[in-house]
């Protein structure tokens, strides 16, 4: 549980940021809330040589609703996420997500940014943008892109992120249909055994802990856009997906899982 | 049956605890708060196999980085030790035993045996040098189940020429045993296992070695449960002078018996203290911990009842497989006999026969864990009997109520040799059945399955009884125990009236200051925050056998209320005598001691305490001061005993469980604190329901744990609790003068067969008979499509 030394930088801006990763090449690590990176340096697991600390940057949190669009700062936190109002009443679900993600503590630290860049497939948070059809704004030496929530899970804690770009805003419709969030765990503040994100009655439907990545439950949506019900739509819910294996659970009561609990997800979100 | 002897409106009120401000504001130091200044830094390289030849060992990097020391193997160190680590219970004359070094010569047996140490300027440096010690290892074939390990398919332990540690065999009356089965209506055999199990004390372990090298002495701060014995051990485990050693466990947070040991730690940090002449100390990691502390439980259990067309029993006959892992601990062997005596539980049952056999694995050692061999025994014959009721055709409750040993046969002289010392058992069904609401509940269950519900309703009762009070030497000596079971206290008053009470029982998280004060100012007739309760240093309480096996109260108490008693004698004499009245004609209340018939004669205790400590004008061949030590053997046992009921739900589709109400009703004799009775009942509960739903130290097919951090060993949080229904009767031991029976381990022993009673009793209709603990939703889910023929 003693992490492996390190150098901390402490960035003031998101500029100095990019500046800090862009020196530092691929050894740097972004810190955040430091709820996922710090316990996999405790392990040893990442052994950076530098963190960037943007803890304390201004202006990359907050939640701003303007038309269609719910805009929140990469810092923001899943506390305030799940205590907005606001945010209760544009898009309830990522709210809600939000809410399930850990425990009091790590919701107080962890951040939407940070929960997201580090693109863990059994994570919450990725999976309730995915069904909402977000966007993510990066910041890079050489501007700003946007990358659709499709594209920027790539792979097992791997996204379309550059090494020396830094998420800054994440953009999700405002969204008041039928929505419903299905975590599935064995301990209050464990991450998904499995999960189930559903948005707009079932427009809008994604995955927890089902493969390598966050993902989109295709086949769902399709089968709801069909007309398909509940149950039927659910019952393609595992298909193409390679679920993982550990103590809670195998592949196939992943599957089983997976099926379950979309066909109530849909069921709860009205399809 | 005793009455309380406590008439001074102390003892029975609900107090909170007088530990917890210190405690909650990190006022109270554990060992890893301590600032010990020079103090190097221990850290272990650990056998990444589970069964290994070590062929090479090379530390030249480690030795290279900054801040490191030394670095250790085991043939560097084989000379610091006198003897091997000890194991202090050798069950059989014949038990095989082998030699345990603190750090490992030549093979790693487990996953965790340390092979090498690194002795650094920081916990910091230390850490780093582990990276750098290169440890050439030749696996082995890694023995990871009992049934593995018995077949002595490969051989751990060479010089044993066999897994098989020791057979022990407890069956007075063979030929009974034979003829009640052969005359049996029914006949009930059921197996089980326990699943390994991680203690999870809050506080890791730690260890600190202090060495004064002019004088010899050496300070050893642990976070243990056991200072005393500690002590003692580690005098013979290093051939240090016992007189030199002084131990102090400062607050411990949590030990659940995993700190009831002696650890390689503690005395691979003495011998490097004493070498480099400088503190030397460690502080245990969380997924350190599966390798380096004691696991519990991991037991394969088959039992066997015999009962006549009532359902009467007539026989019970138990055989159990139990995994010592890759050593004997401190008191391993012993856990399958705490155990041995119960399988029988609290029904009236003529005829007994239990045996065990005991093996090595390739995996981390076990020892004692919270009820330490009365939890298996307890849900061993609780699922039997749910077995049984099925067979007769009567409810769970009926099966039990026609078994319960009569109250009229207290003491009761078990078939496996013991006497109960006393017990009421019909009343704690009959409550805890009041509790849950059980007619509604099995009319709701019978609705619900009535309308196709796939949530499916279960009631499970779980009643117990369970030897504690750790115990009557002779008994121990008969057992083979290593030491005495005896307990010692020091009452003295001070010349302002103020009590310091010495004990030689040793708290970590159980409130003993709390309710020791409670019984001293009780007795005495003063303010329980005028009594200190001094503990847990050696050279301040140089006497004790410390804590565990629910002993604290019944043992430890016990001589504290009777070296009260004996100070408050000798207090009469002295007041007797400066009131120039008959020691007979006095009485002691409310801290005065009047003369019987002349009201207006009176001293109160702060005089008399003065007057013995001037020593001015003292009685004839009264010494000065108020001081007594009393040193108690119990004569028995104690056997607490209740009734737990579960009420859980599980959902078919996912196989999900969630205990829905809980309701205990426990009779721990006369309560002194009845909030630490809950307290303790709260936190042995879920500990209990823990092994049935949640906790699960797996191993994989080489021996890895797969659970080794709290990630993947699931220990519920207060979110997984439910409120708790819990109420008491009172049936007094006689065995001690304050009809006290212990309470600690109680919660955990109940509970874990009424949640795995409740599961079966969900699914029973689909044929599901057992499940496998923990009743994980995948495991449930599993057996309902078995069940079910795989429907999904
Ligand atoms: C006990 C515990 C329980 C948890 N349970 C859950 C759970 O149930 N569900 C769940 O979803 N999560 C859970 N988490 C993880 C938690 O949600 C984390 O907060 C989140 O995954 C990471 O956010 P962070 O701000 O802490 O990121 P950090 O840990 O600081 O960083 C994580 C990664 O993202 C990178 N990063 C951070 N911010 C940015 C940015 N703005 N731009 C680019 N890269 C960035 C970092 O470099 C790092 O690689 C749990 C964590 C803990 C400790």
């Amino acid at each position: 549980m003693i992490p492996a030394a390190v150098d901390y930088v402490r960035a003031d801006s998101a500029e100095a940021a990019i500046a800090a990763l862009a020196e530092a090449g691929d050894e740097a690590k972004l810190l955040a809330g430091g709820q996922s990176l710090v316990p996999l340096m405790r392990l040893r697991l990442a052994t950076p040589s530098v963190l960037v600390d943007i803890g304390r940057l201004d202006g990359l949190s907050g939640i701003s609703i303007e038309g269609d669009t719910v805009g929140i700062g990469a810092l923001t936190t899943h506390s305030t996420l799940e205590h907005s109002a606001d945010l209760a009443a544009a898009c309830p679900l990522l709210a809600h997500v939000a809410g399930q993600v850990g425990d009091p503590a790590v919701r107080h630290r962890g951040t939407l940014g940070g929960s997201l860049a580090h693109a863990d497939p059994a994570s919450d948070l990725p999976a309730a943008v995915l069904a909402l059809g977000g966007t993510l704004v990066v910041a890079g030496p050489g501007g700003s892109r946007e990358i659709a929530a499709t594209d920027f899970f790539t792979g097992f804690l791997e996204s379309a992120l550059g090494a020396d770009e830094l998420l800054t805003e994440v953009r999700v419709p405002v969204s008041t249909g039928g929505w419903c969030y299905q975590k599935f765990n064995r301990r209050a503040q464990d991450w998904a055994i499995v999960g189930v994100a559903v948005a707009e009655g079932g427009a809008g439907v994604a995955l927890v802990n089902m493969g390598s990545t966050p993902m989109r439950a295709a086949g769902v949506e399709a089968a709801v856009a069909g007309g398909a019900s509940a149950v039927d739509a659910a019952a393609v819910a595992a298909d193409g997906t390679e679920p993982p294996t550990d103590n809670n659970a195998d592949g196939d009561y992943r599957a089983h899982l997976s099926r379950v609990l979309t066909e109530r997800a849909l069921t709860a979100a009205g399809a | 049956m005793t009455e309380t002897p406590f008439t001074g409106g102390i003892v029975g009120e609900s107090r909170p605890r007088r530990e917890d401000p210190a405690l909650l504001t990190g006022e109270a130091k554990f060992i890893d708060d301590l600032q010990i200044p020079g103090a190097l830094w221990l850290a272990c390289v650990r056998s990444p196999h589970a069964h290994a030849r070590i062929t090479a060992i090379d530390a030249s990097a480690a030795l290279g980085i900054d801040g490191v020391v030394a670095v250790y193997c085991g043939d560097d160190l084989a000379d610091a030790w006198e003897a091997p680590l000890p194991c202090a219970w050798p069950v059989t004359d014949d038990m095989k035993n082998p030699a345990h070094y603190p750090v490992a010569q030549g093979k790693a047996n487990y996953a965790g045996d340390i092979v090498a140490v690194v002795v650094a300027e920081s916990r910091y440096a230390a850490a780093d040098g582990l990276e750098g010690v290169v440890v050439d290892y030749e696996p082995l074939d890694a023995v990871v189940t009992i049934e593995d390990a018995e077949s002595d398919r490969v051989v751990i332990h060479e010089d044993c020429g066999t897994n098989v540690s020791y057979e022990w065999p407890l069956v007075p009356d063979p030929d009974a045993v034979e003829a009640a089965f052969a005359d049996a209506a029914h006949h009930v055999t059921e197996t089980f296992v326990h699943q390994r199990l991680i203690p999870t004390a809050m506080e890791p372990r730690g260890v600190a070695a202090v060495p004064a090298p002019h004088n010899g002495n050496m300070t050893l701060y642990s976070s243990t449960q056991i200072p005393h014995i500690l002590k003692v051990m580690a005098a013979i485990t290093l051939g240090l002078p016992e007189q030199k050693i002084r131990v102090i466990a400062p607050s411990v947070g949590g030990g659940f018996g995993c700190k009831l040991n002696v650890y390689a730690e503690e005395v691979i940090c003495m011998a490097l203290a004493q070498r480099h002449g400088v503190p030397v100390r460690w502080t245990e990691g969380r997924t350190e911990a599966s390798g380096s502390t004691i696991q519990g439980r991991a037991q394969r259990q088959t039992i066997e009842l015999a009962a006549d067309a009532d359902g009467k029993l007539t026989a019970v006959r138990a055989t159990l497989l139990a995994d010592m892992g890759a050593y004997l601990q401190l008191v391993a062997p012993g856990v399958p006999l705490l155990g041995a005596f119960l399988y029988h539980g609290l029904y009236d049952v003529p005829v007994y026969s239990f045996t065990c056999k005991s093996v090595f694995t390739n995996l981390t050692p076990t020892d004692a864990y919270r009820g330490a061999g009365r939890p298996e025994a307890t849900y061993a014959i609780e699922r039997a009997m749910d077995a049984l009721a099925v067979a007769v055709g009567v409810g769970p409750d009926e099966i039990r109520s026609r078994n319960f040993i009569p109250t009229e046969k207290f003491p009761y002289d078990s078939p496996a040799g013991l006497v109960f010392d006393s017990g009421n058992y019909q009343p704690t069904l009959d409550r805890a059945k009041e509790l849950v609401d059980w007619d509604g509940r099995r009319a709701e269950q019978v609705d619900r399955r009535a309308a196709g519900s796939t949530t499916h309703l279960g009631i499970g009762i779980s009643s117990y009884v369970e030897m504690c009070g750790l115990a009557p030497s002779r008994t121990l000596a008969a057992l083979n125990y290593g030491a005495g079971g005896w307990e010692s206290a020091t009452v003295r008053i001070l010349p302002t009236c103020k009590v310091q009470v010495v004990t030689g029982v040793t708290p970590h998280g159980q409130g003993h200051e709390t309710c020791w004060s409670m019984i001293v100012a009780d007795q005495l007739g003063i303010d329980p925050d005028d009594v200190e309760v001094l503990h847990s240093d050696t050279a301040i309480s140089p006497l004790g056998m410390d804590t565990y096996g629910s002993r604290s109260l019944a043992v430890g108490g016990t001589a504290i209320w009777m070296a009260t008693e004996q100070v408050i004698e000798k207090a009469r004499a002295i007041a007797a005598h400066m009131l120039e009245a008959n020691a007979d004609d006095l009485e002691f209340a409310g801290g005065n001691f009047t003369v019987k018939g002349s009201p207006d004669k009176e001293v109160p205790l702060a005089g008399v305490a003065f007057g013995a400590f001037t020593a001015h004008d003292l009685p004839e061949g009264i010494q000065p001061n108020l001081q007594a030590q009393v040193t108690f053997d119990p004569s028995n046992f104690v056997f607490p005993f209740g009734t737990h009921i579960a009420v859980v739900e599980v959902d078919e589709a996912t196989g999900a469980v969630e205990l829905l109400d809980y309701a205990a009703v426990d009779d721990c004799g006369n309560q002194i604190n009845p909030l630490i009775v809950e307290g303790q009942l709260h936190g042995g509960i879920v500990q209990g329901v823990a092994q049935a739903l949640w906790e699960d130290a797996s191993y994989d097919a080489d021996g890895q744990c797969r659970a080794a951090n709290l990630a993947d060993y699931l220990v519920p949080s207060a979110a997984e609790c439910i409120d708790m229904k819990l109420d008491y009767t009172v049936t007094p031991s006689p065995s001690n003068p304050m009809g006290v029976k212990g309470i600690g381990e109680a919660g955990t022993i109940a509970s874990t067969p009424a949640v795995m009673n409740a599961v079966v009793d969900a699914l029973r209709p689909m044929g599901i008979t057992d499940i496998t603990m923990p009743a994980s939703p995948m495991t449930v889910r599993r057996a309902i499509e078995v069940a079910t023929g795989g429907a999904s």
